[in-house]
């Protein structure tokens, strides 16, 4: 396990490290960054100004190293459109997205479990079916056109819940529904996969056989060992709800880190921008990091390949 | 003697073809999700011959008319007219070119990429194989969305830019699944047999190996051309995609989003084009693999 998991970090942050390479050099893809910075009623005086103030006369990866030194104790500079610390904004804005992720994670949960259960225990019935239905409509749904159609008819038709904004719960119904709804039908599928398989399994039916009630097996005996893959999803799917709530919180108007980004995209504010994309990305290698870490100590045969 | 002779039909059963279109026709998700592929596609290429007007020309003094099964709803414009007064039928119909456009020409970029890392690093194993896996944990590092807003956003928003950006950016699947059909499919006996007999490590690929991984590749193809279609109209949604005025569906939502409230329909009728458009993809993909590669239901 010791061992796994060395390798396991070394992994985790050599990606890191190439991840955050292409996030810095995604400046440059404009050409001059500077000039980019400056607008187009810019002089050349104003662009050499710029490009003192922000080190752009440097090599590049003199850049690279100091700005990934920064980024490493949270220091991004200051942001181009607000003229606050970059990570100023974000540790205001974060509370919003993780509430909204939390809230989405636990409704797609609470949602695909029972579900998928239902689906296992009585395969091919019509349960099953409509759940199998859900999921097929499920994926082929547009977040943010499911989110606009919420919209019309909860705060429009019957205005029962706030159309846009982030100042009471309330606000986060509408949000957490679409993007919980969007990570349901890959939680639905692996736990009726998982489960099926686990109750067609020899423990399950000794199980049965020494004479335990059927909810005991269900949730004692079954249940655990196919929620197993379920968890490590959830920690990848949480990764991909961040990023999902970028459109979710620029159509609800939700001010989060997605918002910020969306905002600062817009604004041409490269600081902000780089700045979200790395935290974004090294979020999501941090849960996968966790996610093949609880698998493998569940999962012994894991840790030797 | 009143028995007559069976007929080779008879003696040899159906033909694995037969079996296969058997399968097929009689497989719902296919029918149905191909049907309404195959509606969108003719709607697309006939897009000429079909709309009613041109989908660029405004009509300022008949704007926001409502669809026809409104109260006010004429049949001149049967689902109505936008903001400025264009056919709203009309757009519906040339956006369908841009969203297939940008789903073939995305999956084909991407597909390419990815097929290529996927199949050499099954294939060759070792470092290749570690080069690969690591490039393709990176990619899924990287928010798709928030690069390719953020990419589109310095670069610049067009057609051409959406394609290449998507394409880049969604071929870590394609890597992903042909990486593990393609470590199945080199232990078997008649690749062995193949490099015995001599063959080029090209001919082995281009021979052996991408003919029996081509059943996960479509399958992997469709689900990556819904996913382009998906984004891209996220992306027109957001300003940042396919710009005014070509009748993107998504850029058709973000421009109804104004009129939300008196003129839902504005979003609902774009919007339910690109649901059944995604739908019928993912029923079409989903029904590819049942026929094709069973094992890989989940």
């Amino acid at each position: 396990m010791l061992i796994y998991t060395a390798k396991r970090i070394l992994l985790a942050i050599l990606v890191s490290l190439t991840v955050s390479a292409l996030v810095f050099s995604l400046l440059y893809l404009s050409g001059d960054p500077a000039t980019a910075l400056a607008g187009e009623r810019a002089n050349e005086a104003d662009i050499l100004a710029i490009k003192a103030a922000y080190g752009f006369d440097q090599p590049v990866y003199v850049q690279y190293f100091k700005w990934l030194a920064g980024a490493v104790q949270g220091e991004f500079g200051n942001s181009v459109y607000f003229r606050l610390p970059v990570i100023d904004l974000i540790t205001e804005r974060l509370p919003v997205t993780m509430t909204l992720g939390v809230c989405a994670m636990a409704f797609a949960l609470l949602l695909s479990i029972p579900l998928g259960v239902l689906a296992a225990m009585y395969p091919n019935s019509l349960i099953d079916r409509a759940a199998l239905l859900l999921a097929v409509l499920g994926q082929a749904l547009p977040s943010f056109w499911f989110a606009l159609m919420l919209i019309v008819v909860f705060a429009y038709w019957f205005p029962i819940l706030p159309a846009s904004g982030s100042d009471s719960w309330e606000h986060f119904v509408l949000p957490t529904i679409v993007l919980g709804y969007y990570a349901t039908p890959a939680f639905m599928r692996l736990t009726r996969t998982g489960l099926l398989d686990v109750l067609s399994s020899d423990y399950v039916r000794t199980a049965r056989a020494k004479g335990l009630r059927p909810a005991k097996v269900l949730f004692k005996h079954a249940l655990r060992n196919a929620i197993i893959p379920v968890v490590s999803l959830a920690a990848v799917q949480f990764g991909f709800m961040l990023t999902g709530s970028i459109i979710i919180e620029t159509v609800f108007a939700l001010h989060g880190a997605g918002f910020l980004a969306w905002e600062s995209i817009s604004r041409s504010d490269f600081p902000t921008v780089q700045a979200v994309l790395l935290l974004f990305s090294w979020f999501y290698i941090i849960l996968t990091f966790l996610a093949d870490l609880l698998n493998a100590w569940l999962n012994p045969r894991i840790r030797v390949a | 003697m009143n028995t007559t002779a069976p007929t080779t039909e008879q003696i040899l059963g159906p033909t694995p073809g037969q079996i296969l279109r058997r399968k097929i026709f009689g497989h719902r998700g296919i029918v149905i999700g191909g049907g309404i592929f195959l509606i969108i596609v003719l709607m697309a290429v006939l897009a000429p011959l079909i709309a009613p007007y041109d989908p660029y020309h405004q009509d300022l003094v008949a704007r926001l008319v409502p669809p026809i099964w409104q109260d006010k709803g004429t049949w001149t414009h049967v689902l109505g007219t936008d903001q400025v007064g264009r056919d709203y039928l009309s757009r519906l119909i040339y956006g369908a070119r841009i969203s297939l456009m940008i789903g073939v020409m995305a999956a084909l970029i991407s597909g390419i990429i990815g097929t290529s890392m996927g199949v050499a690093a099954g294939y060759f194993g070792g470092k290749v194989d570690m080069v690969v896996t690591f490039l393709i944990t990176c990619r899924l590092s990287l928010p798709v969305i928030l690069v390719s807003l953020a990419v589109v956003a310095i670069v610049g928003g067009s057609l051409e830019m959406v394609i290449l950006v998507l394409g880049l950016l969604l071929w870590d699947r394609y890597a992903v699944v042909m990486r593990a059909s393609t470590q199945q499919i080199r232990s078997l006996d008649y690749i062995a047999a193949a490099q015995a007999a001599g063959c080029s490590t090209w001919y082995i690929l281009a021979r052996e190996i991408l003919p029996n991984v081509m059943n996960q590749l479509i399958v992997v193809a469709t689900l990556e051309f819904a996913h382009a279609v998906l984004l891209e109209a996220a992306l027109s949604f957001l300003g940042l995609g396919v710009q005014p005025p070509l009748p993107s569906w998504g850029l058709m939502i973000s421009e109804g989003r104004n009129y939300i409230l008196f003129d839902a329909w504005l979003i609902a009728i774009p919007g339910s084009a690109l649901f059944m458009m995604l739908l019928a993809v993912n029923l079409l993909g989903d029904g590819v693999r049942d026929v094709t590669v069973p094992e890989n239901r989940a």
